[in-house]
């Protein structure tokens, strides 16, 4: 489950006033809004990457404000993937169970189960400058994926693709969303992706969610 | 990868003139003091004892200042860069007084502060600076390092903040993900940085000689080696080592070209 209870945040003239609303555990939430709205700021209010001004953030039954990202248990995939530079696929995908210091023999066995389930096992000595946009969002999700979070946030992941790939990676991100029981939180210009992927929609409007069900 | 040639036009001819007069005269300059001497002189300069040590000394501070540059530039560079604080533009100005500031005038300035209480304890609880190698360091850092902060800031301003976020979303401290993450990727920035610090630091000539002085065989690097030639009239060793600092720059220059799409 993820749920703000009342959180606020401001800069400058930008503010968002007493934000309410929760995803239940094990569902599909799409936030929807304007550009600059403060969709963005929201999910890294979530991700611990901006501190809340007020209110409270809830991971499941815990509270996670004050908590630092890594020990949030999200995993965290931006609309341009953001891919470390200089990694190769395999390091990108392994990298959380790396900084956790985990055994090599089961990095690797992480790393080569998550390649084969997102279809980039053949990719894995690439660097990121040779990949497609679509493998980019693949190794992107495998990374967030990784260290087994139980809460996945994406910000437009599918934004920069073209519509076959879109809908392709969709339906793995559903597919992953239900086979891991995973809740997602995941911003979206697009009412078709809504329409794919969404158990709970809400939509931002002059600092405020309004929330509704999916269909 | 070779590109489509452009359509010329009276415009790009006149941009071309431009840039190509420029282009012809600096060559011109660098031809005229090559052609000003033979190979024969040109060896026989640099068999002089007191310029193999400026050459020697001018290489080996370089090298310190340019790595002493480096190790202040990226902590700076990268605060400059990510960090939000009151009064940014300020200190970003501040920063910026060794590029606008006359060389000589930040010869002298060195030398008043080390004349003061606070450069005198500096001095007793580590080195003595003035009139020495440590001093001839200290004076191209202070340059040298105000632009190798400028390389490294503009370099972390190309590097995109988010792939940290994601990193400390992965269980990074902030200081990991910029050593893991940020820091690999900004190697070909480092490598340019410490370039131009060298290569800055190769030229540095006025606060060298008001803070460290220009005695041969201590504190000569090539700079003052042409100063000091060429005040006692020693046109053809002036030229020797001009050219052997050209040579070194433009080796500089190529290292950053080429092999800095390499790093």
């Amino acid at each position: 489950m993820i749920r703000f209870d009342a959180v606020s945040w401001h800069a400058g003239a930008f503010r968002l006033d007493a934000v309410s609303f929760t995803v239940p555990a094990g569902s599909y939430g799409v936030l929807m809004g304007r550009t600059g709205c403060g969709k963005t700021t929201l999910l890294e209010i979530l991700c611990g990457l901006r501190q809340p001004s007020g209110g409270r953030v809830f991971i499941g039954e815990r509270d996670v404000t004050d908590l630092p990202p890594g020990e949030r248990g999200i995993g965290y995939v931006p609309q341009d993937g953001a891919m470390f530079p200089t990694m190769t696929v395999r390091e990108q995908i392994g990298f959380a169970l790396a900084i956790r210091k985990r055994p090599g023999a089961e990095i690797t066995a992480r790393v080569k189960e998550l390649a084969e389930h997102l279809g980039v096992a053949h990719l894995l000595d690439r660097l990121p400058q040779n990949l497609s946009g679509g493998e980019r969002q693949r190794v992107a999700l495998g990374r967030a994926l990784a260290a087994k979070p139980s809460v996945l946030l994406l910000d437009e992941p599918l934004s920069a693709l073209d519509e076959e790939l879109r809908d392709d990676l969709a339906a793995l991100l559903k597919r992953l969303q239900r086979e891991l029981n995973l809740t997602a939180l995941h911003i979206t210009h697009s009412r078709r992706e809504a329409e794919q992927l969404a158990d709970v929609r809400l939509r931002m409007e002059a600092g405020r969610i309004e929330t509704a069900p999916a269909g | 990868m070779a590109l489509p040639a452009q359509r010329v036009s009276p415009f790009w001819l006149a941009l071309s003139v431009v840039g190509g007069l420029y282009l012809l005269f600096l060559v011109a300059m660098l031809v005229a003091t090559a052609g000003y001497t033979t190979p024969d002189k040109l060896f026989a300069a640099l068999g002089k004892r007191e310029i193999q040590y400026s050459v020697v000394l001018s290489l080996v501070t370089c090298t310190v200042t340019a790595l002493l540059s480096l190790l202040l530039a990226v902590p700076v560079g990268y605060l400059l860069t990510r960090a939000r604080f009151p009064g940014k533009h300020v200190v970003e100005a501040a920063l910026d007084i060794p590029i606008v500031l006359p060389p000589m005038v930040m010869g002298l300035c060195l030398l008043i502060l080390f004349q003061t209480g606070f450069g005198k304890f500096i001095e007793s609880a580590t080195v003595t600076f003035t009139y020495t190698v440590y001093g001839v360091v200290l004076a191209q850092f202070t340059i040298g390092a105000a632009f190798a902060v400028r390389t490294m800031r503009h370099t972390f301003d190309h590097l995109s903040a988010r792939p940290e976020d994601v990193a400390m979303t992965l269980g990074c401290t902030r200081a990991q993900a910029f050593w893991l993450v940020t820091l690999p990727a900004a190697r070909r920035g480092m490598f340019a940085a410490a370039s131009v610090a060298w290569a800055r630091s190769l030229g540095e000539f006025g606060p060298i000689l008001v803070f460290a002085g220009a005695t041969r065989m201590k504190t000569e690097v090539l700079p003052t080696t042409v100063w000091l030639e060429l005040s006692v009239g020693n046109l053809e060793a002036a030229v020797a080592v001009s050219l052997l600092m050209v040579l070194c720059a433009m080796g500089v220059l190529a290292a950053v070209k080429w092999l800095g799409e390499e790093v």
